[in-house]
This record gives C-alpha cells, structure tokens and sequence, in this order.
C-alpha cells in the first residue's frame, strides 16, 4: 500500500469516459509521473485526487484513509497540495501573500483575534511570515517577496505556485506539467528543485509533464495514460521501450522500428 | 501644413460638439448658468461647455503633436472653432426652426447662454472665439512638460471647486474673508486670482517636493513613523470633533450632507468587504441597510401597537445591538443560498434579495408590523448621559463613531488570515480552495460583516430621520454604495471616503445636479473605466511598512537598537 492509492477509478462526463478503471499505487517519496497523450485524462485525474472532480467509481485513499468523498479543501488540508498547468497564482497579490494564503491552513485566527489584536495573534503572524519568507528563500524568490505575483517573470511565477503548494505542509505534491514552457536552464532548475522537495523535505511528488528527458531523467516510476486507461507502468527504461507506450505517442506501425533503435541504442 | 491631421483633428471636434450639443439640450447648460464661478463673468454653464472644449482640444493636440509638435496648438483651436461653429448654429437655428416644440430645453436661456448675453453677430463672435481660445489653450497645455501642467490644471480644478462649494464656504469663514473671496452666486475676480496663486503655489511645491517628502518619511523607521501617523489621527480626530463647534448653528446644512455622506461611508466600508475584499458582487446591500434601519424603528417607536401588546419601545442603546444582530444574520441567510453562485449569478440573486426585502417592507400584509408605505415614525434617538442627540451635528459624532469603527475593523482584517482568505477567493475561489480555505465559512463571514455594518449605517440612519420610510430602501442605493466603490477604488479604505464624498457629497451639495445625477454617474463611470480604472485613490502596497513593521514587531527587546539599523 502506497502513501496515496488510485483504485480502479472512473469519471465520466456524459458519455465520454475521461478516466476509465485506472489503478495507481504512489510510493512514499518518490517520484511518480504519469504520462501520456493530450487528453489521456491525466489533469482529470488530477482533479478526482484533489476532490475538484467526484470519482464515479473506484477508491482513492490517501495514507490509508479514503478521500474520495471529501470536499476539496478537507482534501487539501489532509496534505494533498497541486499546482496548475496554466499557472493559477493570486495575480493580485504579493509573493508573501501567495504563500501566507497556502498557510491558511496551519493558522488559526479568524475575525475576532485580529479586530481586538491579541498578542496570541501577532504571534501567530509573526510566524507565519517568517515561515512565508524561509519557503520563499526555498525556491529563491526571497527578494521578491513584495512584488505582486502577476508581476513577476514566468520561470519565477512556477516557483512561486511550488512555494505556495509547499505551505501547505502537503505529503503529496501534484505537480500539472511544471516544465511547460521554460527554456533548457529552466527545465534544468526545475528538476533539481522537484529532487530537492523529495530528498529535503520528504514529499511524493506525483508529475503530469510532456517533455520526454524530464519525465526519463527524474521519475522513479512512470505510469502510462492512453483514452483514460493505463496502458503501462514501470521504471523509465521499461516505458521508453515499451512498444504500447510508442504506439499511444506515435502511432500504430511507427511503435515496431522505434523500439528496436532504442533497444540498438 | 503638409502632414497635419486633419481628419483626426475634425473628427475630435465633431465628437465633442456631440457632447456639448447633447449637455445644452438636456438643460444641464441652462441649469448650471445659474451659478456663477466668476460674478458676471463665467457661469458654471458655459464653463461646461469650455470644458468639453478643453478636454476635445487637448485630445486633438495630442493626437497632432505627435505628428509634428507645432501642429498641436492649431489642432486644439480647430477643435475649438468647430465646436463654436456648431453651437453656434444651434444658437442661430433654435428660434427659426421652432426647436423647442421638440426639445423642451432648447430654450431663449439656452441661446444666451451660448451667446454670452450678446446679440446676433456679436454673440457669434464671441462664443467662436472662447472655443477657439479654449482650443488653444487646450494646446498650449498640451505641449508644456506634465511637470508644469499638473500643478496648473490641479490650481484651477480646485479653485473651481471652491467657486462651486461657495454656499458652505460663504457661511462657514468669517464674514470679512468670506466677502473677499466670494460674491452672492460665486468668487469674486480678486478671490479667484488669490485662490490660483495659492493653490498653484501649494501644487507646484507638492510637485516638486512632495515625492522627496513622502519617500524621507516611508523611509524612517517603523519605530518613527508610528507617533506621526498617531499625530496625524489625533489631528484629523481634533477637527473632525472642533467642526461643530466652530461652525454652531451656521453648519445645520454642512452637517446635514457631512452625516449623509458619512452613512454612505460606513456603507461603502461595509460593501468594500464583500465585493473589494472578497470579490462577491451584492447588488442587494441594501437589505442589510434597510434591515438594520427596520429593526431599530420597529423596536423603538411608539407607534406601531401589534408591537407594542408585546414589547414596550425600547430605547436606541438597547436597540442597537438587536439591529447590529438582526442584519449580521440575515448577511448569513442571504449568504447560504448564494454559496454556490459566482459573478453574474451572484449579482442577479442579490439583487432579487434586496428587492424582496423592500417589498416585504411595503407589503400591506405586514403593514401592522413594519408600518407599510407610509412607514414608521417616532424612532428613538441616542441618549448619553441625559443628552440626547438631535441636530445633525449631534449624529454627525455617532456617525463619526461608526466609520472609526469600520475603518478599524476593516484595516484589522485586511492583512490577517480572514482577509487573505477573502482575497484568495476573489483571485480564484477554486485555487483559494486547493490551498485549504473553507470557502463556505469565508463568504459567510465576509457577507456578515459587511451586513452588520450596513445594519449600524442603517440603525443611525432611521434614527437620524425620526422616521423611514419603504421609499428610501430602493435599488438606486445599492447602485450607489457600488458606484462610490468603483470610483474611490476597489478595496481601497480611503477611496471609500473620496468616492462617498465624490458621488453623495457634491451632488448634496450642488442642488443643480440633481435633475442630472443620473447622467453625471453614468459620464463618470465611463470615464473612471476608461482613464482610470482602479478608481480615484486606489488601494496602495505599503510592501515597506507591510514587511518591517511586522518584522520588527515581535522583538521589542531589541528596539534600541533596531532604528540605527534601519535607518542606515
């Protein structure tokens, strides 16, 4: 049994099956990505684990407790956080901001403390800043902290929303595509800072991502979505050589010949 | 004159003889002749006109400047002239073409208005040349530095302002500086001219030191900055408290528009909470006014008698907390059904919410309780101490009281978890969501506090009147409280303030746009939209206090030493 167990799930919406009897066991801290064509279904995955989306059948249960039935924010609070595939941060609001909201959770005042300005709560912001600035300095965005998040450039915005997620305290990390859309370098930083969150901080991370040399360079395990089922699972090596894997990328016909250059190679 | 555009340049100054045909035929011309900024010599009607002259010339300089920079002043003038022209035709073709069969202002006022009291060629002549003198001056303007311009355009907006304010000013300065500066209907040359001097001298110092002022002060230390900040509380607090009774019995219709304004503040501070804050559009808000204004007319008049078997009046203090209860719940009932509903659907059912409440309240079948159209009378007044408040000057220190409570409670909750949590759903319910916030107990929240405070705006207010009324709980209130909002700036506490005595406080105060309300809202609006969209004064990230003084805060053991360190 895995920190987080997809059993046999199943969404539908009308008549078309998004995600059909899938399966997914993630390990305790490892690096888990989930792969495949656009519209496997793997963002609705996404969606049924953080409670966005009801399973309509099937059993998610997250460090031994069902969550399939839970509201999403109960979702997050348990320690399931996400970032998006077209970033969704608070444009609005400043960095610190940002990730004081993903606090929210491990803060307690509400409309009284701070009208009537009890130390208990100064405390309690007090803290909670300090640990907004330590996350921020985490993914070197600590001189940033002030300016408002739609300001800041895009490579600096994905790290942001990591920050955030990271205030959470989640023990599961789903990251939607981190890597869309960033330069070489980029790509290269993000994976050492998805290395980092897994080795320092001791989070699964569980990946949706495109870019092949990401997904083969990080994963421990890679599952592998095709029309909503899986279609394969394994270490990088199994799945770059598995031909149902190439067929699902590339085609019928085309699976024959590239499975036998990788397998030359 | 190769290269000028004339197309653009002719253009601009047809649009804006659109704008000033369409304000003469609506009257709004006319009407405002009435008043004089300069005795016989400009009335506040024409100076409408010489605005749309202004505003069209500068548009059209700045178009042609940046073709070639001397083409500017003859753009502005052309517009000019073709506004003159075009006004002038209407001036000449009114009585010939019997106009006003068919546009009831297009009036014998309306003419010698537009031909400045002349006659015939005379008065063609000298409206043309206004317009085009306004058209040059419009490009003149446009071609000096901002630098110079700004403190320029501000001097003469607020000498204006202090023209048109003339009946309180009159009243409220002492007799002789009053007679210096202003006339029976407006300023006196000699006032103006002082007036300009002052204020452009006042603007061009702020231009040219204020920046380096107000950064030397963000610039001290938290530890510094904190007593000024008190004095500058205690100083607005000393005024505000000394107005009353410096003006006695001169200030009853001063005070009497300062409380309106002041009900509409602490409304708006109220509503800045559910839409600025959190981003939930009620166009319903003014239930919770009216409920608050009900509950304590109901609980303390004593009329009534199918009340009354069961409860004796009360009086306002016992009251108060029951109206403050009353509109905080029914926030909350509103609040459950609207959960679900986003954007436009959050608009439509508030709006059906606010509606409902002001038809409950003319119903006939609850007329033994809440008084029907005619309403209720004999609502008890705040007593302290045996004194109990009458005149507006009296309420003008409760109401007073009532924003200093919203304001505090609103800058409390604006940086602490509740007010992040409200501006996360406003960003993005379903992001704000995935962070953990239960957004159900976060919108309750925010629609209850917002709902007691339109409750305590309409607690005094009932007071205040004696009496109320269904008619005065309309929509029109809630598009109001809104509008004030969308232009003092969303979210922003003082654009509360600026936008009530923008949109509530002048119109009280010059009576000759009320017929026009409507119309001036709307020009306004649009013109905030496409200008200024985050409002008058908008809401300002004090990322430098926002960070240091919480920082700082907690290690108060160090504080001796902590100013060297951060003055350096």
């Amino acid at each position: 049994m895995g920190i987080l167990d997809i059993r046999n799930v199943t969404k539908r919406f009308g008549g078309l099956v998004a995600v059909r009897n899938v399966t997914i066991t993630v390990e305790p801290q490892s690096i888990h990505s989930i792969i495949g064509p656009n519209g496997a279904g793997k963002t609705t995955l996404f969606n049924c684990i953080t409670g966005f989306y009801r399973a309509d059948e099937g059993e998610i249960v997250f460090n031994g407790e069902p969550i399939q039935y839970l509201a999403p924010d109960e979702i997050a609070r348990m320690g399931i956080a996400r970032t998006y595939q077209n970033i969704r941060l608070f444009a609005n609001l400043t960095a610190i901001e940002n990730v004081l909201v993903g606090l929210h959770s491990h803060l307690k005042s509400w409309l009284v403390q701070p009208i009537l300005g009890l130390s208990s709560y100064h405390k309690e912001e007090a803290w909670a800043r300090e640990e907004a600035m330590r996350l921020l300095e985490f993914v070197d965005l600590k001189d940033q902290a002030y300016f408002l998040a739609k300001n800041l450039p895009y490579g600096e915005q994905r790290r942001l929303e990591v920050a955030r997620a990271l205030a959470l305290k989640p023990k599961v990390l789903l990251l939607d595509e981190p890597t869309a859309g960033m330069n070489p370098r980029e790509t290269e930083e993000t994976m050492a800072l998805i290395r980092r969150l897994r080795d320092e901080l001791g989070i699964t991370i569980v990946l949706i991502e495109h870019d092949m040399k990401v997904v083969m360079n990080i994963s421990d395990i890679i599952s592998v979505l095709d029309y909503g089922e899986k279609i394969a699972e394994g270490s990088p090596l199994d799945i770059r050589t598995n031909p149902r894997v190439i067929e699902a990328y590339l085609g019928r016909g085309a699976a024959s010949g590239y499975a036998e250059s990788a397998e030359a190679a | 004159m190769r290269g000028f555009p004339w197309r653009e340049t002719i253009r601009t100054g047809l649009l804006g003889s659109v704008v000033a045909l369409h304000i003469s035929l609506v009257g709004m011309v006319e009407a405002f002749s009435r008043r004089e900024i300069l005795k016989d010599v400009v009335s506040m009607g024409q100076l409408l006109l010489l605005l749309v002259v202004l505003i069209a010339g500068y548009l059209a300089a700045q178009r042609a400047a940046e073709r070639r920079r001397v083409y500017g002043v003859p753009a502005g003038i052309l517009t000019g002239l073709i506004i003159g022209l075009v006004l002038a035709a209407l001036a000449l073709t009114i009585k010939p073409l019997n106009m006003r069969e068919v546009l009831t202002n297009a009036s014998r006022g309306l003419v010698k208005v537009l031909l400045f009291d002349k006659k015939g060629v005379e008065g063609v002549a000298m409206l043309l040349g206004v317009m085009a003198a306004g058209g040059a001056v419009a490009g003149v303007l446009q071609l000096i530095p901002s630098k110079v311009r700004r403190p320029i355009v501000y001097a003469f907006i607020a000498t204006l302002t202090l023209g048109l304010l003339r009946d309180i000013f009159a009243v409220v300065l002492p007799r002789n500086v009053a007679r210096y500066f202003y006339t029976s209907s407006g300023l006196t040359p000699k006032g103006a001219i002082t007036l300009l001097l002052v204020w452009g001298g006042f603007f061009t110092f702020s231009q040219l030191w204020g920046q380096r002022i107000r950064s030397s002060l963000e610039a001290l230390p938290p530890q510094q900055q904190r007593p000024l900040r008190w004095t500058a509380y205690a100083l607005a607090l000393v005024i505000a408290l000394g107005l009353p009774q410096l003006l006695g019995d001169r200030g009853g219709y001063i005070f009497e528009v300062l409380d309106i304004v002041g009900i509409y503040i602490v409304m708006g501070l109220g509503l800045n909470i559910v839409v600025g804050f959190a981003g939930l559009l009620d166009l319903g808000y003014v239930a919770f006014f009216a409920i608050g204004a009900y509950t304590m007319a109901v609980l303390t008049t004593p009329e009534l008698p199918a009340v009354r078997q069961y409860i004796e009046p009360m009086g306002f203090w016992e009251a108060l907390p029951i109206a403050l209860l009353a509109s905080l719940l029914s926030g909350i009932i509103l609040g459950v059904p609207v959960l679900k509903t986003r954007g436009d659907y959050l608009a439509i059912i508030t709006l059906g919410f606010g509606e409902i409440i002001r038809l409950l309240v003319i119903s006939d079948a609850l007329k033994p309780i809440l008084g029907g159209a005619q309403g209720i009378t004999g609502v008890a007044r705040p007593q302290l101490f045996g004194w109990e408040a009458t005149d507006p000057q009296d309420f003008f220190y409760f109401i007073l009281v009532a924003i200093a409570v919203g304001f505090f409670i609103s800058t409390r909750l604006k940086d602490s978890r509740l007010g992040r949590a409200w501006k996360a759903i406003r960003e993005d319910e379903d992001v704000a969501i995935a962070m953990g916030i239960d957004h159900v107990a976060t919108k309750l929240t925010a629609f209850a506090t917002g709902a007691t405070l339109a409750g305590l705006s309409g607690a005094i207010f009932s007071s205040k009147l004696f009496s109320i009324a269904p008619h005065s709980f309309n929509l029109l209130i809630s598009i109001n409280v809104l509008s004030l909002l969308i232009v003092g700036g969303m979210g922003s506490l003082p654009g509360v303030v600026v936008g009530a005595f923008a949109l509530v406080g002048l119109p009280e105060l010059l009576r000759e746009f009320a017929e026009y309300r409507m119309l001036v809202y709307g020009a306004a609006l649009v013109m905030m939209m496409i200008f200024r969209p985050e409002g008058l004064w908008p809401e300002t990230l004090h990322a430098r206090e926002f960070g240091h003084g919480k920082e700082e805060a907690p290690g108060s053991g160090q504080a001796t030493t902590a100013p060297a360190a951060a003055g350096e």
